[in-house]
């Protein structure tokens, strides 16, 4: 974990107290995804009890099957991955073309580009979702899982083009020059030479846009009227709300279902995410 | 794209004859005579961005000066033009100025909340040794990974009046947070704080590992102390870093959705947990008062690009070069 490693070191009595109240802070901080999967593998009759125990005396799959039974929550899994997927290759592909042009280029409105998508993050898409709406009813987009994928996909760009911006800075331009002279073409440059030297980046970029899509609710929840073979995890989430009695346990399994995958993306790539951030920072 | 069988192609083509030299010579690169090049990188995100952004919010601020509501949208009535109608009624309406009072009192107090322990936390991180980093880190990691409906639902859970422990640990019977309104906002802000602050913890963490070290132990040999450290060494070093992140949190939180959706099952008991967005969303999409949601949506526009416009002045000042 060099990652995490200090440069410096300020050796004070109080580390030992500032160590113990990290590690408080961090049981603190885990306790509701401890919650969550401790729930999700709970009974139904300890969770109804009024204990509420921090451990269980008898783990169960019950919840779970409960989940996996409701009518086509896989393939709501499988569309949540593919919509998230989707947006994330597209627009990380998208994002270097775009942000090599206004890095390595020198052109008319390339500052007033750089504005606009400066401005175009700060644009609140949750207001947009009326005119989008009806965009989608227009071109018959309705109930497809297109309608999560074209938003989301255009929202990430500006964000990721911003940041990326400073990883393409950071090659060199004399090695532009030599592959020129050296006889690459600009297409092989652009994909054999500087998007291997961007990669990092680009994984850094993608956690935001992984995470905005994955986490979307308001978009499927308005653009995912009917057809409900096209919805996407959040909404599975919610049938386990009841108005009578909320069923905890399914509502904590599906959660739990949920959560993995960004928890796995988010194991993969922390190093480079955290060392992004900084690339970003410094530039 | 036409057969007209002209021999003309565009620049930038690939294996066309390049009918006039390049006029500057002696430069190898052909990033100095860009041509189309720039723009034909630049195509796909500016047809996505401008066909799912600027339209739509041109759409946008069009609704917002019409009357359209489920009868002009099912094609029953036609559309009529209502000029400043609909911000009028909005205006006259006193539930839209307390949704925006709460709104804004709500996100500062989350901005304000999420940046202290934030910073506060990264300080921390880098006075201890790996082992406990490492595990505030990765407890910071899987809160922000989480995703907004099941923080949501987890922490409705914890709080639960019923089965949650919460209320168990501190005594308080069956209390329910999501009665009140400021237990239930309070309840939100909890779970928004809990989700935003490793973004900013991470952000200003990684930071202050790119400051110098011996900057830092030079203010500790003068006998500084941290605090006098933090605030004459680090936060200006770091300022650019913590504008960032201030207006990132300040977009996030200014336009929370799910949290309040999910949390207070749709904006509260007679709609006291309302913010803009949820509020614009119940108008157009639950009372079909399409107009009326568009106007609410021009002015949290207004007030977003507003604090944008702050924003740039600020990045202007510091002199970073676009």
């Amino acid at each position: 974990m060099s990652a995490f490693s200090t440069r410096f070191r300020v050796r004070r009595p109080g580390r030992l107290a500032a160590e113990a109240a990290a590690l408080l802070i961090a049981v603190a901080v885990a306790f509701p995804l401890y919650w969550m999967v401790l729930s999700a593998f709970k009974p139904a009759g300890e969770i109804q009890s009024t204990e509420a125990r921090p451990w269980t005396l008898s783990p169960s799959l019950d919840s779970f099957r409960r989940v996996f039974e409701q009518q086509d929550f896989g393939r709501y899994f499988l569309n949540s991955l593919l919509v998230a997927g989707t947006v994330v290759i597209a627009s990380a592909l998208i994002a270097f073309l775009a942000a090599t042009a206004v890095t390595r280029f020198r052109f008319k409105f390339r500052t007033t580009l750089l504005i606009m998508f400066l401005v175009a993050q700060m644009v609140p898409v949750e207001a947009l979702t009326i005119p989008l709406f009806f965009l989608m009813r227009d071109f018959g987009q309705l109930n497809t899982l297109g309608s999560l994928i074209l938003p989301h996909l255009a929202f990430s760009l500006p964000f990721a083009i911003w940041m990326l911006r400073g990883f393409v800075k950071a090659v060199p331009e004399a090695l532009e020059e030599a592959a020129y002279i050296d006889g690459a073409s600009r297409t092989r440059f652009l994909w054999q030479i500087l998007f291997p030297l961007v990669f990092p980046g680009l994984v850094a970029t993608s956690v935001f846009s992984f995470i905005s899509t994955w986490n979307d609710f308001l978009f499927a929840k308005s653009f995912l009227i009917s057809d409900t073979s096209q919805s996407t995890l959040p909404m599975a989430l919610l049938v386990f709300f009841k108005p009578d009695e909320n069923d905890w346990g399914g509502i904590m399994a599906a959660s739990t279902v949920m959560t993995i995958p960004v928890l796995v993306f988010f194991v993969l790539v922390q190093r480079r995410l955290v060392s992004g951030l900084g690339g970003a920072v410094k530039d | 794209m036409t057969a007209t069988g002209t021999t003309y192609k565009a620049p930038g083509a690939g294996g066309g004859v390049q009918p006039r030299p390049p006029r500057r010579r002696r430069s190898v690169s052909p990033a100095r005579q860009p041509g189309w090049t720039p723009w034909l990188y630049l195509l796909p995100a500016l047809v996505l961005l401008g066909a799912l952004l600027v339209y739509p919010i041109y759409q946008l601020g069009l609704i917002s000066f019409l009357e359209y509501t489920q009868a002009q949208v099912s094609g029953g009535e036609p559309t009529t033009f209502k000029g400043f109608g609909n911000y009028g009624t909005l205006f006259r309406d006193s539930q839209f100025w307390q949704v925006l009072l709460a709104t804004v009192v709500f996100a500062a107090a989350c901005v304000v909340a999420t940046l202290m322990t934030g910073c506060a936390l990264a300080v921390l991180l880098t006075r201890i040794r790996a082992l406990p980093r490492l595990a505030l880190m990765m407890a910071a990691l899987g809160a922000w990974a989480t995703p907004a409906v099941t923080g949501s639902t987890v922490w409705v859970f914890l709080f639960d009046p019923d089965f949650g422990p919460v209320n168990r640990v501190l005594g308080l019977g069956d209390f329910s947070w999501t009665y009140g309104r400021y237990s239930a906002f309070a309840l939100v802000l909890l779970e928004v704080l809990w989700c935003s602050f490793p973004f900013v913890m991470v952000t200003v963490y990684a930071g202050i590992r790119a400051i110098p070290t011996e900057v830092l132990e030079a203010a500790s040999l003068d006998g500084a102390s941290q605090w006098r450290i933090w605030r004459s060494v680090m936060a200006p070093m770091l300022r650019p870093i913590l504008v960032v992140v201030t207006i990132q949190s300040i977009i996030w939180d200014f336009k929370v959705f799910t949290q309040i959706y999910v949390m207070t099952n749709g904006g509260g008991i007679a709609g006291q947990n309302l913010v803009l967005n949820v509020y614009a969303y119940q108008k157009a999409f639950a009372s079909s008062q399409y107009s009326l949601g568009s106007a609410i949506g021009v002015v949290m526009l207004v007030i977003l690009l507003a604090v944008t416009l702050v924003y740039l002045r600020l990045v202007r000042r510091q002199g970073e070069e676009l």
